[in-house]
């Protein structure tokens, strides 16, 4: 990118600035510390000057808004055409509720819903099993048949929304379910907008909510795949995450390489699947974490971008561009929250979404300041949003397309982060991919030493995290949290006792044998699925004849 | 020779995230613990029974979805009816402070909320243990 | 009621506190093993042997199941490597074995090695005699599963299941020696990988060219993880201990394994009588120095430890 004879005058010059001035005030002032870490630990220089990018082509790895290698975003206009999604992760207890609160968020400027289901319903289990004791409407809605899904979107029109669920082992069943609502209210498959979550490898290696052993939950997916394309065109199939990754504890590089290696396993599972790339790929997405080294995430997502759209048309022969963009969500990191001050958090998710969006996230949710304590409330949850909003409209940094491009930090800490995670996936590919490296623990105990290293960090004040281990104050406790009501897990087990009652119970096993047939054979499960949520079958019936089927997965610990 | 301390390292529920079992867990060992770990989605059946079969001399359990006060206690609770006193049983995980009375209330004998460090565990551990 | 009698009862907590005292090397324990022992030897011991990722946990876990059916009672003794910075451990096979933790007819112990260099832990023989005494049909002891190791195992079982997985051909070649004269039964895991056959065959090639006892071992491939296979496999377990009843070879082989535990305890306590602040102890010390020193030679030294020891 630059000049070769003015490379080395640079390099002479820096040279002599370090013997004469820096050393001068070396001697009489050293530095802080010996050594200078990135938030994941990487260490970082003093200065950073034009030598250390020399090898940076700007055209072919930088390029421009809109074209490959997207280093510098997925659009041509950015957030000068249209800003983030602004999507708050929110649902809680009933459906009835949780409707309350979508319906709160859309009047609030909310663009966007983004659907959080309790643990049970994530694992396949209606609230009346013996294992939701104590779990129903925790860290979600509970939906246990289609008549819960009706009532979570009453009111909203699906055709004017799009909604993102978090949901992984069984996404099949909870897309079905949103399709069956939407031909309730009338909006057709192929207008229904937004993201199912779908991303079991990530749940075996970090999130922990998988059923089903890998090679089905494979197949499960590629089905939808499948099916999307040919009748939800505008359906995100998946997102591919990296979030949940880095709150077990990765670093960055580790986040993006992990992520990306996972994707690969998927675009594998489909092309084998007999799906043509350019058919399913612009559907697929990504989910990343923001932490607080600024720098540091803004270069981990230029580096995924620039990364991700190599692999997917150098190694996949990906034709159509769109294949090629990495589309990615943000959420601010849950595990940098601090139980202690917890107003702080306020500021640390403010340099989060800075982060966020000088990196071109597509959309974003925000945490709010006492999720280190309890689910948030309302008003902490306005204030997460108000972050996001104050970014958008009053910082400036939307102004202009990749504002920090061009940084010589940034720019060498991204070739840095491209660089290691692509030495992640190497081995990935040595081991015999994502799914192999995960059942052998590998990925999940590279994740742990890091966890392990940052702790032990924290511990021995090596790294400072402000109202935990310095700037300490007596606190009185916090008062206000919310709270989720206990009875709502007998209120749904009635409900569930009704449901049985008033729905007509052949057709139901009916269907359920259908989807049995077709979980036995190779069709796509997702037609059979659709047919049994259409006559109420539970999701804890549909899955359960999977687990017939399919037999559970079993967790791989290395510790 | 000193004995290893004995420990249990459990994830009661339906909550899959470990970073804090898992960290606490090596934490133990290389405090000189003998910890047994048991993965996701443990009853408090499970539980008990582990603690039985393997004698140990603490049960430490960690939940971040919000089940602890229906499953903590029902974990002493079991081990209680079992007979079993010597048994330090503590939790950790996202527990709101309003929280905390009710469960040293039903057993739990301490609370480790985000952000403790594990030294101070481990401490607590050694200075608590019954037998 | 005396610890004895309640294990005699089938008591668990007695049985798990009795594993303690032992593994902590309590006087009090091994005068109660020392009472029972006459009551254990009912129970078939299997050691549960191989390469780390062969799927030792499931397989056990799947075996433990298929008892069950057969209305057995089992003990499975589990055992990972004990740090030798902190003399620490994080013993994690009761993953592989969530459902039977409940199972009333099952007992499951997890031991870390605490210094003994073999795949087995020092009290792993005591646990096992707890183990029959306690009632257990069935005791699997699963071994840490690292190189020299498994070479202890069959000092201390009666049928050593070695447990291979594809994809390790070369692995074979590096430890055959040591491991093909181990197995009783061979288990080639993971059986749905490629390469299955190929490593079945290799084990066949290399125990046609010679095997311990005058039955060739049979070799049978399982997927643990689908349970298939699993019946099979414990059906040739079973027949390995018939076979070793009918030839008089199970006298034998446990004669053999108590010498060897005996000889171990033998070990154990002169090394305590060497090591360790006796007066032998001191001795050794200052003959050390003086060897370093080259004012005596170890052949001397030894020859007034023994008679030290002698004394």
């Amino acid at each position: 990118m630059f000049d070769k004879k003015k490379l080395t005058k640079i390099n002479e010059d820096k040279q002599k600035w370090e013997e004469t001035t820096l050393n001068k005030t070396l001697e009489r002032f050293p530095e802080r510390k010996d050594k200078f870490t990135t938030g994941s630990g990487e260490e970082v220089e003093r200065l950073y000057t034009p030598n250390d990018i020399e090898e940076i082509d700007y055209n072919e790895d930088l390029g421009f808004p809109g074209k490959y290698p997207y280093t510098r975003g997925v659009q041509p206009t950015m957030y000068r055409g249209r800003l983030w999604t602004m999507r708050m992760y929110a649902g809680f207890a009933t459906a009835e509720e949780s409707n309350k609160r979508y319906k709160y968020l859309v009047e609030q400027g909310s663009t966007g819903l983004s659907v959080a289901m309790d643990l049970p319903t994530q694992i396949g289990y209606d609230s009346d099993h013996p294992l939701a004791q104590g779990e129903v409407g925790k860290v979600g809605v509970a939906i246990d048949s289609l008549a819960d899904m009706e009532v979570l979107f009453d009111e909203i029109p699906l055709d004017k929304v799009s909604t993102s669920m978090t949901i992984n082992a069984p996404a099949s069943v909870l897309l079905a379910m949103y399709i069956a609502v939407g031909e309730k209210q009338g909006v057709s498959e192929e207008k229904l907008r937004g993201t199912i979550q779908n991303d079991i490898l990530k749940e075996y290696i970090a999130r922990g909510t998988y059923i089903f052993p890998t090679e089905p939950s494979m197949r499960l997916i590629t089905d939808i795949f499948e099916y999307c394309s040919k009748n939800v065109p505008k359906w995100n199939t998946i997102s591919i995450s990296g979030y949940h990754i880095r709150e077990a504890g990765s670093t960055a590089a580790q986040e993006v390489g992990f992520t990306l290696a996972n994707g690969i396993a998927y675009v594998e599972a489909a092309i084998e699947a007999g799906l043509d790339v350019d058919k399913f790929a612009p559907r697929l997405s990504f989910f990343f974490n923001a932490h607080n080294d600024l720098l540091e995430e803004v270069s981990k997502y230029r580096a995924a971008r620039r990364l991700w759209a190599k692999i997917m048309k150098e190694r996949f022969n990906a034709k159509n561009e769109k294949s090629m963009r990495l589309k990615f969500h943000t959420q601010t990191g849950g595990s940098t929250l601090t139980a202690q001050q917890p107003d702080n958090n306020i500021v640390r998710v403010a340099i989060q979404t800075l982060a966020a969006v000088m990196g071109g996230t597509q959309s974003l949710h925000t945490n709010s300041k006492d999720e280190a304590l309890a689910l948030p409330t309302e008003d902490s949850v306005r204030v997460a949003l108000r972050t996001q909003q104050i970014v958008a409209h009053e910082s400036g940094v939307t102004n202009t397309i990749d504002p920090l491009a061009g940084s010589y930090y940034v720019e060498a800490k991204t070739k840095e982060i491209e660089d290691e995670a692509m030495e992640y996936i190497n081995k990935i590919d040595n081991i015999g991919g994502a799914p192999k490296a995960i059942d052998m623990g590998y990925i999940q105990k590279e994740i742990m030493d890091a966890a392990y290293k940052y702790q032990k960090e924290v511990e021995t004040d090596e790294r400072i995290v402000v109202g935990m281990n310095k700037y300490k104050v007596e606190e009185e406790t916090p008062k206000g949290l919310l709270k989720v009501d206990p009875a709502v897990g007998e209120k749904k087990k009635e409900q569930l006792i009704k449901l049985k009652q008033q729905r007509d119970n052949e057709i139901v096993k009916q269907k359920l044998s259908s989807l049995k047939k077709a979980c036995e054979g190779d069709e796509n499960v997702m037609p059979y699925i659709i047919d049994a949520v259409k006559v109420y079958a539970t999701l804890g019936e549909i899955c359960g004849v999977m687990r017939e089927v399919f037999g559970e997965y079993e967790q791989s610990v290395r510790l | 020779m000193e004995r290893p301390i004995r420990v249990l390292v459990a994830k009661p529920g339906l909550d899959g995230h470990d970073r804090g079992a898992k960290v606490i867990a090596r934490a133990l060992r290389d405090a000189g613990m003998e910890v047994i770990y048991t993965g996701l989605r443990q009853t408090p059946e499970q539980i008990v029974a582990t603690s039985i079969q393997e004698d140990v001399d603490v049960v430490a359990m960690s939940i971040l979805s919000g089940a602890h006060n229906h499953l903590f206690p029902s974990v002493v609770k079991l081990l209680n009816k079992e007979g079993i006193e010597d048994i330090l049983v503590i939790g950790g995980g996202v527990i709101p402070e309003d929280d905390i009375p009710s469960l040293k209330e039903a057993g739990i004998a301490e609370i480790f909320t985000p952000g403790t460090p594990t030294t101070e565990t481990i401490r607590y551990i050694k200075e608590n243990v019954k037998r | 009621m005396e610890l004895d009698k309640r294990i005699l009862n089938g008591d668990k907590r007695a049985c798990a506190r009795l594993i303690t005292m032992v593994e902590n090397n309590e006087k009090e324990g091994i005068d109660i093993v020392k009472k029972i022992y006459k009551h254990s030897g009912n129970a078939h011991v299997i050691g549960i042997t191989g390469p780390p990722g062969g799927g030792k946990s499931t397989l056990t876990d799947k075996l433990a199941k298929e008892l069950r059916k057969r209305g057995k009672k089992v003990g499975i003794i589990a055992v990972d490597p004990t740090s030798p910075f902190s003399g620490g451990s994080i013993l994690g096979d009761r993953i592989r074995m969530q459902d039977l933790a409940t199972d009333p007819g099952v007992f499951i112990r997890s031991m870390g090695t605490r210094g003994n260099l073999g795949g087995l832990s020092k009290s792993t023989q005591s646990a096992i005699k707890i183990l029959d005494v306690y009632g257990a049909d069935y005791i699997f002891v699963e071994t840490v599963g690292v190189g020299q190791s498994e070479v202890d195992i069959v000092k201390t079982v009666d049928t050593v299941v070695m447990i291979m997985v594809p994809g390790l051909g070369d692995d074979i070649q590096a430890i055959k020696a040591g491991v093909m004269e181990i197995g009783d039964v061979f288990a080639v895991n993971k059986s749905d990988l490629d390469g299955a056959d190929k490593t079945a065959l290799e084990l066949e090639m290399m125990l046609d060219m010679g095997f311990k006892d005058d039955k060739k071992p049979k070799v049978l491939k399982v997927s643990s993880s689908k349970n298939e296979g699993v019946s099979t496999l414990l059906d040739e377990v079973i027949s390995h201990m018939d076979y070793m009843v009918d030839t008089d070879k199970l006298q034998k082989r446990r004669e053999e394994n108590a010498k060897v535990e005996i000889l171990n305890l033998v070990e154990e306590e002169i090394m305590q009588m060497v090591l360790g602040k006796t007066k032998t102890g001191q001795l050794l010390d200052e003959i050390s120095k003086k060897t370093a020193l080259r004012k005596t030679n170890p052949y001397d030294g030894k020859d007034i430890i023994v008679k030290s020891i002698k004394e």
